[in-house]
C-alpha cells in the first residue's frame, strides 16, 4: 500500500522514481509530520487549558461513568448490528428489483415503471425518522388484523423502504453507466430483454457501483440507531438513558466509540476496494 | 504522499471538532457563578470581626435588585414544550401549554415563588427548553427550569436543585381489557411489556422495583409513550400519579389507572426546580418554597391541581 510498490506494480512504463523526487518526498513528509505535531499540539493545549475543561471532562470523559454505562450500551449495540445485517440483505435485494423494473424498456412495462418511480420519489423524499415514526406508531394504531404491531419490525421496515429507494437509484446509475452497445449486442445474440439485463447489464452495473453501495452500508450502519424513537433499546438509547438518569454524557462517548469501531474499518475497506478495482481496470486497459 | 495528505485531513477535521467543543464550553456562567459565591464566602469570613457586617451578609439578600438573574429585573423560567397538564394547564384542558395562564400546579407555583421574591406577574418570562438541553454544560439563558425533575444524588453532581416542591407516587396506566388491569402487586407485572419516559423515576421504578422479564421500552417524550400505547406495542405505561390522571383523561382514550404503587423506588420521587450548578439564586427560591409550605399555599395548589376525586387501587411492592 505504500507509494513505491504502487509505482512498481504500475509496470513497465515507470522504472522507479528518480533520486531527486525521492528526496523531495522525504522532505515533504518531514514537514507534514512537524506541522501536524504542532497544529494538533496547539489544539490539545487549547482544549485542556480552557476554563470549562474540567467540567467537560467530568461530564463527557469520566472513566468510572464509562465503565458503569458501557455494558448496557454494548448490549444495545449488538441489536444495532443485528438490525443492520438483516436490513442490508433485504435492501440490496429489494432495491435491485426496483432498479431492474425501472430499467425495463417497452410500453408494456409502463405501469411497472410508474410504480418503481413513484416508490423511489416518495420514499426518498421522506426523512427516515419521519418514516419510522409514521410506520412505527401509525400503522399499528390502525389495528388492522394480521398486521404485526412490533416496534422493531416497523422500525426496520421503515429503514428498508427508505434505503431501498436510495439504493435503487445507485443501481440505476450503475445500469445506465453500462454502454448501450452492450444491451444491443446481447439482444442481437438473441437474449430477451430480461436475459440481457440479468446476464449482461446488471453484472457490469453492480461492479461499477460497489463503492457507492459500500458507502450506503456505512450510512445504514449508523442510521439503524434511529429506531430508538420507537422505544427500542439500542446503543444510543441506552447511552441516552444513562445520560438522562445521571446527567452525565460519558455514555455517549461509549456509543460513539462502538460505532467508529465498525464504521472506520468499513470506510477503509471501501477505499481499498475502490483503489484495487481502479488498478485492475487500468491494468486491463494497458 | 497521498496517505500523509489523507492523515492531515483527518487530523484537521478532528482538530476542528475539538476546538469547536472547547469554544462552546469556555467561560460558562456556571463557573462564573461558582466564583462569585466563593468570593462572597471569603468576604464573610474576612468580616467576622464586626457582628453587624456578619448579620447583613449571612441573612439572605433576596431583593430583586440583588438577585443573580440572566436578565436583570426579570425572572426567566424554563419549562418543557409542550408542558403538560396538570403541571401546566388543568386536566380539563384549560390553559394547555400556557404557563402564563397560572393554571396548573407548576405554573401557579412559579408565580407564587416569583411573588415571594418580589416579582410582579409580568416580570416572569417563560422560555422553553428540552430535557437534554437543560442539563448540558455551558451557559443557560434561563434562571431556573421547572418540569418535574426528580432530585437524585447523581444529578446533583452536575446541577443544583431547589428543595422538593412535590413528592409523588408512580402509577400504572393500562387499557381496561388488559390482563394487568387488576394487578394488586408488582409480582403480577413480571410478564408485562411496559414503557416509560427517559430520565424519569418511572423508568427507574420499572427497572428496580417491578423488574419485568422484558426490558421496558423507553421514549423521549410523553407523547411517544401514548403513541406506543395506542399502537399496542406496550401493555402499560408508568408515570407519576398526577400525570396518570391527565394521560387517562385526555391522552390515551379509554385507558385507566390500574393502580398507584405504594412502594417507592430507590430514588424517592421528589420533584425539585433545576438550576445551573452554583447558582446563588437557590437559597432565595428555597426560602420562598419554605414560606409557601408553611402558609399552606403549596397544599392548596396540590388540592386544586393534582388531587382528583375517586379512590385509586393500590399496587403493593
Amino acid at each position: 500500500m505504500t507509494e513505491p510498490t504502487t509505482v512498481g506494480s504500475g509496470g513497465p512504463v515507470n522504472p522507479g522514481p528518480p533520486p531527486r523526487r525521492r528526496e523531495e518526498g522525504a522532505r515533504a513528509a518531514l514537514i507534514a509530520f512537524f506541522s501536524t505535531l504542532i497544529f494538533f499540539g496547539l489544539v490539545i493545549w487549547a482544549v485542556l487549558t480552557s476554563p470549562a475543561w474540567p467540567r467537560v471532562q467530568q461530564q463527557f470523559f469520566n472513566p468510572q461513568r464509562f465503565a458503569a454505562s458501557f455494558p448496557a450500551i454494548l448490549h444495545g449495540f449488538w441489536l444495532d448490528i443485528k438490525m443492520f445485517l438483516v436490513a442490508e440483505v433485504v435492501i440490496l435485494t429489494l432495491s435491485l428489483a426496483i432498479a431492474m423494473i425501472r430499467a425495463l424498456r417497452g410500453p408494456a412495462f409502463f405501469p411497472l415503471r410508474v410504480l418503481a418511480v413513484t416508490f423511489i420519489d416518495i420514499f426518498r423524499g421522506i426523512p427516515v425518522i419521519l418514516l419510522i415514526l409514521l410506520l412505527g406508531f401509525g400503522v399499528p394504531a390502525l389495528q388492522l388484523p394480521g398486521l404485526p404491531r412490533n416496534a422493531l419490525f416497523w422500525g426496520l421496515t421503515a429503514l428498508i423502504i427508505s434505503y431501498s429507494a436510495y439504493t435503487a437509484e445507485v443501481y440505476r446509475a450503475g445500469i445506465e453507466s453500462v454502454h448501450e452497445s452492450q444491451r444491443m449486442s446481447a439482444r442481437a445474440l438473441g437474449l430477451t430483454q430480461g436475459q440481457a439485463l440479468r446476464y449482461v447489464i446488471v453484472p457490469q452495473a453492480i461492479r461499477n457501483v460497489i463503492p457507492a453501495l459500500l458507502n450506503g452500508f456505512v450510512s445504514l450502519q449508523k442510521d439503524v440507531a434511529l429506531v430508538l424513537v420507537l422505544g427500542i433499546r439500542e446503543a444510543v438509547r441506552e447511552a441516552d438513558i444513562y445520560a438522562a438518569k445521571t446527567f452525565n454524557y460519558t455514555g455517549y462517548i461509549g456509543a460513539t466509540v462502538l460505532f467508529l469501531v465498525v464504521s472506520i474499518p468499513a470506510a477503509r475497506f471501501t477505499d481499498w476496494y475502490t483503489e484495487r478495482d481502479r488498478r485492475r481496470r487500468q491494468a486491463v486497459s494497458v | 504522499m497521498r496517505h500523509t495528505r489523507q492523515w492531515i485531513v483527518v487530523l484537521f477535521v478532528l482538530a476542528m471538532i475539538a476546538s469547536a467543543c472547547s469554544s462552546g464550553g469556555s467561560s460558562t456562567t456556571t463557573t462564573e457563578a461558582v466564583a462569585t459565591t466563593e468570593a462572597q464566602t471569603t468576604t464573610t469570613e474576612a468580616q467576622t470581626t464586626t457582628t453587624e457586617a456578619q448579620t447583613t451578609t449571612t441573612a439572605l439578600d433576596c431583593t430583586v435588585a440583588n438577585l443573580n438573574l440572566v436578565t436583570p429585573g426579570q425572572l426567566t423560567v424554563a419549562t418543557g414544550e409542550p408542558a403538560f397538564p396538570p403541571w401546566v394547564g388543568t386536566v380539563d384542558g384549560e390553559g394547555f401549554d400556557d404557563p402564563t395562564s397560572k393554571l396548573g400546579f407548576e405554573a401557579a407555583l412559579v408565580y407564587d415563588i416569583a411573588e415571594q421574591l418580589g416579582f410582579s406577574d409580568d416580570q416572569v418570562i417563560w422560555t422553553r427548553v428540552g430535557f437534554n438541553e437543560a442539563i448540558a454544560p455551558g451557559p443557560k439563558d434561563w434562571d431556573f427550569d421547572i418540569q418535574q425533575y426528580s432530585i437524585t444524588a447523581d444529578r446533583e453532581e452536575v446541577v443544583d436543585f431547589s428543595e422538593p416542591y412535590y413528592t409523588t407516587h408512580q402509577a400504572l396506566v393500562v387499557f381496561p381489557d388488559s390482563p394487568y388491569a387488576n394487578a394488586t402487586s408488582v409480582d403480577d407485572l413480571k410478564d408485562a411489556i411496559l414503557g416509560a419516559q427517559v430520565g424519569t423515576t418511572s423508568l427507574d421504578f420499572i427497572e428496580e422495583v417491578i423488574q419485568p422479564n422484558t426490558a421496558p421500552f423507553v421514549y423521549d417524550e410523553n407523547v411517544d409513550l401514548e403513541a406506543a400505547m395506542n399502537a399496542g406495542q406496550i401493555d402499560g405505561l408508568v408515570v407519576d400519579l398526577p400525570t396518570a390522571y391527565y394521560v387517562t383523561a385526555v391522552q390515551v382514550e379509554g385507558s385507566i389507572i390500574a393502580g398507584e404503587f405504594t412502594t417507592m423506588s430507590a430514588n424517592p420521587d421528589n420533584y425539585g426546580i433545576l438550576f445551573a450548578k452554583g447558582n446563588p439564586l437557590v437559597p432565595c427560591v428555597n426560602q420562598a418554597i419554605d414560606t409557601l409550605k408553611a402558609n399552606g399555599t403549596l397544599q392548596d395548589l396540590e388540592d386544586t391541581f393534582l388531587t382528583q376525586g375517586g379512590a385509586i387501587p393500590q399496587i403493593s411492592g
